[in-house]
């Protein structure tokens, strides 16, 4: 800074020897000069501090949270906005998951029956079906246990003597007699038996979304809906299989 | 000047290049390590895709891009992230073989207490209105000022959670989605401690936002299944109301909670919430008495009346894809000007006719064996196509990986041929992605270059691909913009979820990195004039979900492009080309005073060129008419 001040010195007095009117340009020159100069630095100070030149500015944007209808917006501190309380997931979600997991896996010991014991394709497509979304949800319920540290079920829970059941899941007297029946009989109890085993899933849903404080993160809520949905194409679909539509 | 003086200032110039050039050099890392990387995984293909290979990264990713450059790039703001965890939890890969052995928990394993999904803050659905742009997030969303695109502004972030923050604005009013349990009324982010409870909100909340920095809730009005989407639809025959069709997905809440409300089937419960979406009226004067006016059964069967008239869920037969029951529009769009509502509505594309804003009609609907769940729609300018996209995966899967398949999680894009749906081609972004990336057709919007059809569209972790479809069979990319995934080892929900031309730029809300703002460039596909054409048209607010049909203004560069796309399809020889342009310099050369003689020669040429219209193929047909009308218009703007 004092070198470049000192070379302008020398050319305002140069060009001051010649035109001494030009000295009053001179000095406007040199305060917009310095001006410049400030803005210069001040700009890549600005850039240096965003790391990038060619983003925005993200910095001193209020924060605001509004009320209810007819209430007041309030403005909050980032502080503020990050101590506020979000819902975490508790007891009830815990439990949906768990008793979801047995839940499913049974679908899958349901499933893993069928080819051998049926003659439509019909049949074995909707089981590959149900085979396919209910072990992918079953991946994802055991890593969303999995990050929150909670246990994961043991696979055989629902086998258990005394436990009581989920809603829709078979008795070992059902599966038994499920494994035991083919062909046609067979086709039309795995469909009565899996619509009975997929309503109870819904229940499951209605029970988690009428406990106090259950399903309100993003996630658990999005699932609970997905599962909601898949369950009801499902049932649709075997009930018009078995000629109730 | 003495020596030492002037070494002295050589050496400052040496330091100065020197930190110029660490500079540069620092610029370019990012980018030669992406390339690095696309080079050691693609070098038996010289010509394979730049999207292949990108190296991983939330904020350092590698990047590829044709015909298409980024000019700005905005984190999200204090509020809308975790601190702790930005990009939330991973997503778990899935196993073809449906092996579900469940595992024992690890002795040594982690426990992390409390956390949130990053779906609590992702970014969603955008809005614009003059220079400001409106993000939505589940958490609430952000206003941002882009009088200068290339340097936005963040005007007011609002906190107000729910999900997933879709937004749409009218005038001083902004519209938002809420279908979340954990949606308040109060907008608090504590969620609702009760499962029946007053304070809960899941519908349409309705802001005001004159003080735009500071915007107030005016109305919040409560649905039963929440709204997962919405639609603005400004009448043009209803100057004091707002209609807004929302679009619920999730599960239905209790009577108890809303009087009303039912889950049932349509055979256990003749009312129920499920089979309809929510017509609310918005009276402009009075925004705060907003309510629902109508909840029309627009799958009913026509013949039956059954309310549960279409796709009843599952597989289409051997090979096909499974498609979502109809019990629910994902999301409408809208084209007043035409009385059209294209409504992609889970296992159906519908068309209705929405004359009478209150009581839409439905007039088409259409399956499809390769979709799993109808999405969105998009029409084009001219009202004549509708462009369905699938979001098969639910937008949380790898859905774009070299193994699955072209037709399954793409756009379907339909004729509207006699006001009936008429399939003609499927669009699927080409660059095959990886494991860790999300990735299906979403959310985009029409690119306003005159005499052709042309999309932006956000793909998730996919990126950005805009493509042709003035032939509808057979749509071509034509610029795209990709970055690697956010994470190289684990799936994340994160990526593009709506990709919108507003007023000559592409804006692009990434749901785990902030926004995006690009440009288009000339290239192999999109002439200079055909940009620039698209370029000059201007709109005072934006909002995708509600189309209005766009009109060039009569400019020698809108003229241009006409006459490139004719050089490109051969349309007219070149002879004839080189005379339309010469004779269009001319008379921009020329001043009013003297203009008579190259006015008359433009409109001399209008005339012969649409008189050879009848002969030329549909689309150079209609584009040698629109040049013809161009052309007049220039020519009389001159006398």
């Amino acid at each position: 800074m004092p070198k470049l001040t000192n070379k302008i010195g020398i050319l305002q007095s140069s060009i001051g020897k010649i035109r001494p009117e030009w000295i009053i340009l001179d000095h406007k020159f040199q305060a917009m000069f310095r001006l410049c100069l400030a803005w210069v630095v001040l700009l890549i100070g600005a850039c240096v501090s965003l790391a990038s030149c060619q983003s925005g500015s993200a910095s001193q944007a209020p924060l605001v949270q509004p009320g209810a209808p007819g209430q007041a917006t309030r403005t909050i501190t980032p502080a503020e906005a990050a101590a506020l309380p979000q819902p975490r997931h508790g007891p009830a979600d815990v439990r949906f998951m768990q008793g979801m997991i047995a839940h499913h896996a049974q679908a899958l010991e349901m499933t893993a029956l069928v080819p051998a014991r049926t003659s439509r394709a019909e049949m074995r497509r909707l089981a590959q079906r149900i085979e396919v979304s209910q072990a992918d949800e079953i991946r994802m319920m055991q890593r969303w246990l999995e990050d929150r540290g909670e246990r994961l079920p043991d696979r055989h829970a629902h086998h258990a003597h005394g436990a009581e059941l989920m809603p829709g899941m078979l008795t070992t007297d059902e599966m038994g007699r499920l494994a035991a029946a083919n062909g046609d009989d067979f086709d039309r109890l795995f469909l009565e038996l899996m619509v009975k085993h997929h309503e109870g899933a819904l229940i499951m849903v209605d029970r988690l979304f009428a406990t106090d404080g259950a399903g309100q993160d993003a996630e658990i809520h999005a699932f609970a809906s997905d599962v909601d949905a898949d369950q009801r194409m499902e049932i649709n679909r075997m009930q018009a299989m078995l000629g109730r539509r | 000047m003495d020596n030492r003086s002037a070494g002295g200032s050589r050496r400052v110039v040496r330091i100065l290049h020197a930190a110029l050039l660490g500079g540069v050099a620092a610029l370019l890392v990012p980018v030669v390590a992406g390339r690095a990387q696309e080079g050691a995984s693609g070098r038996a293909a010289a010509a394979k895709d730049p999207r292949v290979g990108l190296r991983a990264g939330l904020r350092d990713a590698g990047e590829a891009a044709r015909s298409m450059e980024r000019v700005a790039t905005l984190p999200k703001p204090p509020g809308f992230f975790d601190p702790q965890a930005p990009l939330g939890q991973p997503t778990p890969p899935e196993d073809e073989k449906a092996d579900a052995k469940l595992k024992d928990l690890p002795e040594d394993h982690p426990t992390i207490q409390q956390i949130l999904s990053g779906l609590n803050y992702a970014n969603s659905d955008l809005a614009f209105s003059g220079h400001h742009l409106f993000v939505g997030n589940f958490s609430g969303f952000n206003v941002y000022d882009i009088q200068d695109p290339g340097r936005p502004r963040l005007v007011t972030s609002v906190l107000c959670p729910g999900g997933q923050g879709d937004v749409s604005v009218h005038g001083n009013l902004l519209v938002m989605s809420v279908e979340q349990t954990r949606g308040r009324v109060d907008c608090g982010t504590q969620g609702v401690k009760t499962a029946v409870s007053p304070e809960r909100f899941r519908g349409v909340r309705v802001f005001d936002i004159t003080d735009v920095a500071k915007p107030r809730q005016v109305a919040a009005v409560q649905t039963c299944r929440g709204s997962h989407t919405h639609t603005l639809v400004a009448h043009p025959g209803d100057r004091e109301n707002l209609y807004v069709y929302g679009s619920g997905t999730s599960t239905v809440r209790s009577a108890e909670e809303l009087a009303g409300c039912s889950g049932r089937e349509p055979k256990e419960d003749a009312n129920t919430a499920l089979f309809s979406i929510d017509v609310i009226q918005i009276p402009l004067a009075a925004p705060g008495k907003a309510k629902i006016v109508a909840r029309p059964r627009i799958f009913a069967d026509e013949k039956t009346g059954a309310i549960s008239g279409l796709w009843p869920g599952g597989d289409h037969g051997p090979g096909t894809q499974k498609t979502a029951t109809t019990n629910q529009c994902h999301d409408i769009t809208v084209f007043p000007e035409a009385g059209l509502a294209a409504g992609a509505c889970s296992g159906n594309g519908i068309l209705l006719d929405i004359s009478d804003p209150v009581k839409p009609v439905r007039i088409d609907q259409v399956e499809d064996r390769n979709f799993a769940y109808w999405h969105s729609a998009t029409f084009n300018n001219d009202g004549t196509k509708i462009i369905f996209t699938d979001e098969w995966g639910g937008g949380t899967r790898p859905r774009c990986r070299a193994t699955d398949l072209p037709n399954w999680g793409a756009n379907a894009i339909f004729d509207i041929v006699d006001r009936k749906l008429k399939f003609a081609g499927y669009y699927k972004l080409p660059a095959p992605q990886t494991e860790q990336e999300n990735c299906v057709a979403h959310n985009g919007s029409i690119v306003p270059v005159p005499g052709r059809d042309i999309m932006v569209q956000a793909w998730y972790q996919g990126g950005i691909s805009v493509f042709d479809f003035t032939d509808s069979a057979n749509p071509v990319e034509i610029a795209f913009f990709d970055r690697g995934p956010v994470d190289a080892t684990k799936l994340y929900t994160a990526g593009f979820w709506s990709a919108y031309w507003y007023n000559g730029y592409v804006y692009g809300t990434e749901m785990a990195r902030g926004i995006d703002i690009f440009r288009l460039t000339p290239g192999e596909h999109l002439t200079r004039n055909e940009l620039e054409a698209a370029l000059s048209v201007q709109v005072a607010g934006f909002n995708a979900q509600q189309q209005s049909r766009i009109a060039w203004p009569a400019t020698p560069v809108v003229a241009q492009a006409y006459l490139d796309q004719l050089a490109r399809t051969q349309g007219l020889p070149a002879a004839r080309i080189d005379v339309v342009r010469a004779a269009l310099e001319r008379l921009e050369r020329t001043t009013a005073a003297v203009n008579g003689g190259p006015a008359a020669e433009v409109e001399s040429l209008a005339r012969d060129l649409e008189a050879g219209a009848p002969a030329a193929p549909p689309r150079d047909a209609s584009r040698l008419r629109a040049l013809a009308a161009t052309l007049r218009g220039v020519a009389a703007r001159t006398r």
